[in-house]
């Protein structure tokens, strides 16, 4: 953590951090500069044009068209710029690279609870590698909340009921704030926790460690999702051969479907996550509406291990 | 010195004609009056009971943030503060503040009207203000609410204790007051102008209430249904809000902001009137680029409806959304810098006279310049991501609403005061306090854009040691701040009935309610002005000639004989 008394930035230890900081930067120099000098042209003609006689009726000078449409239009243009750069590094932060560790996040008051694709879950920390591109799941169990790691310059919130992603790259070993930035109720200044950075190495033995913190399943995500799979009873529908009473699994992640209605979607998580908790709403075409919702009677990590094992259904084909 | 309570109606002894003060005395003569002027004064003793109470609030927010821990009330009370804090100084301070205090009491006079056009209704604002008000305070007694004055679902509609459905229900009946206040005034100007008063011949202050009128009567309506829903789905789980009955959380972000982003300009335009009128006053020279002025104001207002989603930019809307609502934004910056422009031209080769007024005016000028310039930053996609939810935006809007429209509703208060009251103040204690208001409120803000940026998140009762030495500074200009505000409040309750008797124009304004006496009369004019001159004729030495025989308000009281 920062040692200084006045610090004035926090740490950067991901690829966004400068980039945010150079702007930041920016819009300070900016800033400081309209400040100062309207501040000082005020203070110049307070003092100068200061009133020496009751009587004074100074001329008017009703507007000067040529003056006001120069300060209207280069302010203008000077905005157009900012929010070009701004915009050019949102598209850099919304848009989730798609390869890269996979981590599920689900918010709960007042918790974070994590749940990584080797079984691995923890509570209030979230063990990341360095220099690797991590994608973040969100979603919340209750009220929204949000995710945020100063230290990476980012933040999304986790808003019930459906999927948010964000990515990052960590950019330096260490330790780090993980804050929730959406008010959500009595304890949200306790739903704080760590972020740990960490070589490569070091991750992997975590992620199998049963001592060095969270909690060793021994069972990956997908293996803890095919043994839901068929508690719920997921199979006796879904079977791993075409002819079955629902769509053959295999292989359909990241695919389009078309549904009933003619529309044609991706098969990506959020679509996953709401065919199993409300099936009707997006219904594959040639399919009967039989499929029973599943709507408050699986948990989010439960649902993401669902997905995750879909997932690997994929994966396994290919 | 006679002092009012023991003199009769009509003419007292001194030789004064009987104003709207004296018109009649008791509480039923104020609560049954249709006198815009004491509807206005009713309003001021309402919102300044709700400012000391939100004030205490805040105060206590920052004595329990002196340290890291939770060592002066638990979480559970501490939210209650901040949303408390919330609700009382925007819904039942800041929105009816300038509009429902200096509106109702200066609109009707300076477009020369007896009234404005729906006496009855104007009262019937006041009793819904009230009643919402009270509904509010009655939660409060109860137990309080904890949902943030943003009322965010799921939280505020399914999970939060306390007495959520009350406030709301406070907070909706409040927001009638602002649909017939703002239906009031758009009428009123126009149809009650006086002959002459054309649309470019109005005073600013009346182009800025008239954006804002055009606000509340668009926006709040949305704002009603919106609370209302959250009502139905707290009491009969109708699933609008709530995932877990079918309902987008998101959804209610959309309606809220629709309404709560165009009132952040109900907050702020009206404020602009008052500093263009004060500016033109203690400079005596017309507003420079008049138009320019008069038109931004509705091109705020027209823009303020289309930049909601900037408060979503994190919750997962659509990128190209979010693209569309930031850089509509940047368009807002726009109308805004040209008024600080033109102000400060305004300045230039002016007779300037730092009067209280003025100082407040033009504190206004630098505190909204800040809270301005640091709204870009959240404007952009790309900074907003890391400050959205932090301190940052706390200071942010502390800067828009209290630097800027608390120092303008001061300004106001103090430049109409002896027009009010028929008193004047004494001016080197208002000097005094609005130093000391300028220099508290940055020692209080400023800080928290830095603890911001560091990642200090918003709403948090404990926090983490680092950011401790800010909120230590914050809350020692906390301090400097209220004992501003306490002194200002002191020595104006002290003018009502000491201070010296005021002229009709002290400050040697235009415009015309300083042509008639202070206080006025209950029907304010005795003939209807014809107009005949431009706005802001500071360059003339003397007054019109329609108005001569105010001409000389030292004489004003042998004149009225």
């Amino acid at each position: 953590m920062s040692k200084e008394w006045f610090p004035l930035l926090p740490e950067q230890a991901s690829t966004f951090a400068w980039q945010v900081d150079a702007l930041y930067l920016l819009l300070v120099g900016l800033s400081v500069f309209f400040t100062i000098a309207i501040i000082a042209v005020i203070i110049y003609f307070s003092i100068k044009y200061r009133r020496r006689s009751e009587s004074e009726r100074p001329a008017a000078i009703h507007g000067n068209l040529p003056l006001e449409l120069a300060w209207s239009i280069i302010p203008m243009f000077m905005c157009i710029g900012v929010f070009a750069l701004g915009a050019d590094l949102f598209f850099n932060m919304y848009r989730t690279p798609t390869d890269g560790i996979d981590i599920y996040v689900v918010g709960k008051q007042w918790m974070w609870k994590v749940q990584h694709p080797e079984g691995k879950r923890e509570i209030n920390t979230l063990h990341v590698p360095v220099n690797q591109t991590i994608r973040l799941t969100l979603t919340s169990e209750d009220v929204i909340h949000s995710f945020y790691i100063p230290a990476f310059r980012t933040k999304k919130d986790a808003v019930p009921g459906r999927y948010n992603t964000m990515w990052f790259e960590a950019t330096q070993v260490g330790e780090y704030h993980l804050f929730c930035a959406e008010y959500c109720g009595t304890q949200h200044s306790g739903m704080i926790g760590r972020v740990y950075v960490m070589e490569l190495d070091d991750y992997q033995r975590w992620l199998v460690s049963t001592s060095a913190g969270g909690e060793a399943t021994g069972q990956s995500m997908a293996q803890l999702g095919e043994v839901q799979f068929q508690q719920l009873g997921c199979q006796t529908c879904h079977k791993a051969e075409p002819g079955g009473r629902g769509p053959d699994l295999n292989g359909v992640f990241g695919k389009p479907v078309e549904l009933a209605s003619g529309e044609t979607v991706r098969v990506d998580e959020t679509y996953l996550r709401e065919s199993i908790l409300t099936p009707a709403a997006k219904l594959v075409k040639g399919y009967p509406p039989i499929m029973p919702a599943f709507q408050g009677q699986v948990s989010e990590e439960t649902l993401a291990q669902l997905v995750e094992y879909v997932k690997s259904l994929g994966a396994a084909k290919k | 010195m006679s002092t009012a309570t023991a003199a009769p109606p009509a003419t007292n002894g001194h030789g004064e004609t009987e104003n709207f003060l004296t018109a009649g005395y008791g509480f039923k003569t104020w609560l049954l009056t249709l006198d815009h002027k004491r509807i206005g004064l009713l309003y001021l003793g309402c919102i300044t009971v709700v400012f000391l109470m939100g004030g205490f609030f805040a105060g206590m927010i920052r004595a329990e943030l002196m340290t890291p821990q939770g060592d002066l009330v638990g979480a559970e009370t501490y939210n209650k503060m901040f949303t408390l804090h919330g609700v009382l100084m925007i819904f039942f301070f800041l929105i009816p503040s300038v509009p429902a205090v200096l509106g109702n009491f200066v609109l009707p006079i300076m477009i020369g009207a007896k009234d404005v056009a729906f006496p009855k209704l104007n009262l019937l604002s006041w009793y819904m203000y009230a009643s919402g008000a009270l509904l509010a305070l009655l939660a409060m007694v109860l137990g309080g609410v904890d949902t943030g004055w943003t009322f965010y679902t799921p939280y505020s509609s399914t999970y939060a204790n306390g007495y959520v459905a009350l406030v709301v229900v406070g907070v909706f009946v409040n927001g009638f007051s602002s649909i017939l206040t703002g239906l009031n005034f758009m009428v009123t100007v126009h149809k009650m102008r006086a002959p002459g008063m054309t649309w470019f011949r109005l005073p600013l202050f009346i182009w800025a209430q008239y954006a804002t009128s055009m606000i509340m009567l668009l926006g709040t309506p949305v704002v009603a249904i919106t609370l209302l829903l959250v009502v139905l789905e707290r009491v009969l789980h109708i699933g609008i809000f709530d995932p877990r009955y079918g309902g987008d959380p998101i959804l209610f972000q959309h309606m809220f902001w629709f309404y709560s982003h165009p009132a952040v300009y109900i907050m702020i335009l009206p404020g602009f009137g008052v500093v263009s009128e004060i500016i033109a006053c203690f400079s005596r020279k017309a507003i420079f680029g008049y138009s320019f002025v008069a038109f931004s104001s509705l091109a705020i207002a027209v823009l303020g409806f289309l930049v909601w989603g900037h408060h979503m930019f994190t919750t997962g809307q659509s990128m190209y959304a979010s693209m569309v609502f930031s850089f509509i934004t940047f368009f807002i910056a726009v109308p805004t810098a040209v008024k600080i422009f033109n102000w400060t031209a305004t300045l230039y080769k002016g007779s300037i006279s730092l009067k209280s007024p003025m100082l407040y005016a033009l504190g206004f000028i630098g505190l909204f310049l800040i809270g301005g310039l640091t709204g870009l930053f959240l404007s952009t996609l790309g900074t907003d991501i890391h400050l959205h939810d932090t301190y940052f935006v706390v200071a942010h809007f502390h800067y828009v609403m209290v630097g800027g429209m608390v120092m303008a509703f001061l300004g106001g208060v103090h430049f109409w005061w002896p027009k009010m009251t028929g008193r004047m103040y004494p001016e080197t204690l208002a000097k005094i306090s609005a130093a000391l208001v300028f220099v508290g409120f940055n020692l209080t803000f400023f800080p928290q854009f830095i603890m911001g940026y560091l990642g200090m998140p918003r709403r948090y009762h404990t926090y983490p040691p680092e950011f401790q030495v800010y909120h230590v500074m914050s809350t020692a200009g906390a301090t400097v701040l209220g004992l501003g505000y306490v002194l200002l409040i002191a020595y104006l309750l002290w003018s009502v009935y000491k201070g010296p008797k005021a002229p009709a124009n002290p400050w040697a304004a235009k415009g015309l309610e300083w042509n008639i006496p202070s206080p006025p009369v209950v029907t304010n004019f005795d003939t209807t002005p014809v107009v005949t001159w431009e706005p802001y004729p500071y360059e003339q030495p003397e007054e019109h000639p329609s108005d001569s025989q105010h001409a000389y308000p030292k004489k004003q009281e042998e004149h009225l004989v």
